[in-house]
């Protein structure tokens, strides 16, 4: 099963000097929220079967994130670097497709 | 070439800030500082001044119109006092950490409670950690020069920063001095247009504001810190060329009569000029009493301060202000700081005085000296003590 596409890597943040900051702490390159792993402090993540699933897009319009795309399958799945894990896919799917799984790690 | 006239200050203020080409001026009216907006809405309102003048329903308003003025790289002017300063307060912050150099005119004034219209230095004590450069001023000439100057060292590229002018209110905004006017051909020389340098733009859009999380707080903010430290020299570079342009010039902690004093008397703003005449005449007397003038408050003058005192055996300073609670009034307290490593330091005696527009005339400040040089000797059962409260 082929898997939606997710960033493999977040940027290298904790190495910026006070030296490299543009005045104000402006922000230059407009955008760039793309490359922030907003995921990183979710609790549970969401995990969908696809057995249950019959692809009826709702979690896909509910993410408040906009984080779930369809992957080369046409299944519907979160992208983990973006997901903050609210459950809401869970809670809307009509199949009970989605479970929302602890972070071990 | 310029010529000395009969001004009320406040008026001379706003004149001074049309000199400087000012694009937008948002502000508030509020006592003692009204003077100067209503005189700036006129100059726009008649067409002298070409400007945008932003009536706003507060200070709160007031200052964040002035940031997104100055976000689009406008020259950006605004005055307020007292309450309105405090109702303004956690906007200050966000103009300094966001780099905009806008002008801002304090006609300083008591705090409530009780409601006092009157002057002292508790609304810019309470203001001294918002990250602006702050000069306070003695008369009217100085705060006309000075708003000039401020434009200047603010957009200097290097510096970047919000500038308050302090000025005392009713003792100088309702004064009428003699005062000179720069000619504008001299001021234009003096004071280039304002190019911010990554102003709010749709061609080349920039993020202002953005969330600053605990992995790059502690950056910004020492990045700031260490910016308006440096600011310090364009300020000494600034008033120089000043006194070069217009034959005055400043100086972050101005001496006066202080060859051989072994007494220093220190003040800050309007009440300096008295304290002056108080030093004249114990001169006479023989007595050797100098007069230190704090100017630069904001980055605090540490070599000059230091400098200033390292002869002198008894240092008397004078605040405005209280810290309720704490050890006297803020300025003595940072200079008793600033000298505490110092192998060679004079007493340090700290008063509050003339709060809430409460005068100390010039036998008040000789009363003052002469208490200060008997706290030195005897010591006082207080950190501080009070200038001229009734028992």
């Amino acid at each position: 099963m082929a898997k939606a596409k997710t960033k493999e890597k977040p940027r290298a943040k904790g190495e910026l000097s006070w030296k490299d900051l543009e005045i104000g702490f402006f922000i230059t390159d407009p955008g760039n929220s793309v490359e922030t792993r907003t995921g990183d402090w979710k609790s549970r993540r969401p995990v969908v079967d696809f057995k249950k699933c019959n692809k009826c897009t709702l979690c896909y319009f509910y993410c408040p994130e906009g984080c779930i795309a369809k992957n080369p399958d046409g299944y519907f799945e979160a992208d983990l670097f973006y997901c903050k894990g609210c459950g809401i896919c869970a809670a809307e799917c009509p199949k009970e497709a989605i479970t929302m799984v602890e972070e071990e790690k | 070439m310029a010529k000395r006239e009969g001004l009320e200050v406040s008026i001379a203020v706003g004149d001074a800030a049309m000199l400087s080409d000012v694009d937008v001026v948002s502000a508030y009216p509020i006592t003692p500082q009204t003077h100067i907006v209503e005189h700036l809405a006129e100059l726009v309102a008649n067409g002298e001044l070409k400007a945008v003048y932003i009536p706003v329903e507060s200070e709160h308003s007031a200052m964040s119109a002035c940031l997104g003025a100055s976000a689009v790289g406008a020259r950006t002017f605004t005055a307020t006092a007292a309450q309105g300063l405090e109702l303004m307060h956690e906007v200050l912050y966000v103009a300094s950490a966001m780099r905009y150099p806008i002008v801002m005119t304090v006609a300083n004034r008591a705090l409530s409670a009780p409601i006092s219209i009157w002057g002292d230095h508790s609304d810019a004590m309470a203001v001294r950690d918002t990250g602006w450069i702050q000069i306070f001023v003695e008369n009217g000439q100085e705060a006309v020069d000075n708003v000039i100057c401020g434009f200047r060292m603010g957009e200097d590229k290097r510096v970047l920063l919000p500038i308050m002018i302090h000025l005392d209110g009713f003792q100088l905004t309702h004064v009428i001095e003699p005062i000179e006017l720069p000619d504008k051909k001299d001021v234009d020389r003096f004071l280039p247009p304002f190019q911010y340098p990554l102003p709010l733009d749709p061609e080349k859009p920039v993020t202002m504001g953005a969330l600053g999380s605990p992995f790059i707080y502690t950056e910004v903010k020492w990045a700031q810190e260490i910016n308006l430290e440096k600011s310090k020299e364009v300020i000494l570079e600034v008033w120089q060329e000043f006194g070069q342009a217009f034959g005055r010039s400043y100086s972050p902690v101005e001496r006066y009569q202080t060859d051989g004093a072994k007494v220093l008397l220190l003040t800050m703003g309007s009440y300096s000029e008295t304290a002056m005449v108080a030093v004249d005449k114990m001169r006479n007397e023989g007595k050797k009493v100098g007069l230190l003038k704090l100017r630069l408050w904001r980055p605090f003058p540490y070599e000059e301060l230091r400098n200033a005192v390292k002869d002198a055996e008894v240092l008397i300073v004078l605040d405005r202000a209280i810290s309720f609670g704490g050890p006297g009034g803020p300025v003595c307290s940072e200079i008793k700081a600033a000298l505490y490593a110092e192998e060679k330091r004079p007493q340090v005696i700290g008063f509050v005085g003339g709060l809430g527009g409460r005068d100390i005339s010039m036998s008040g400040f000789e009363e003052m000296v002469n208490r200060g040089i008997e706290i030195a000797r005897t010591g006082s059962k207080r950190e501080f003590e009070i200038y001229g409260v009734r028992e």
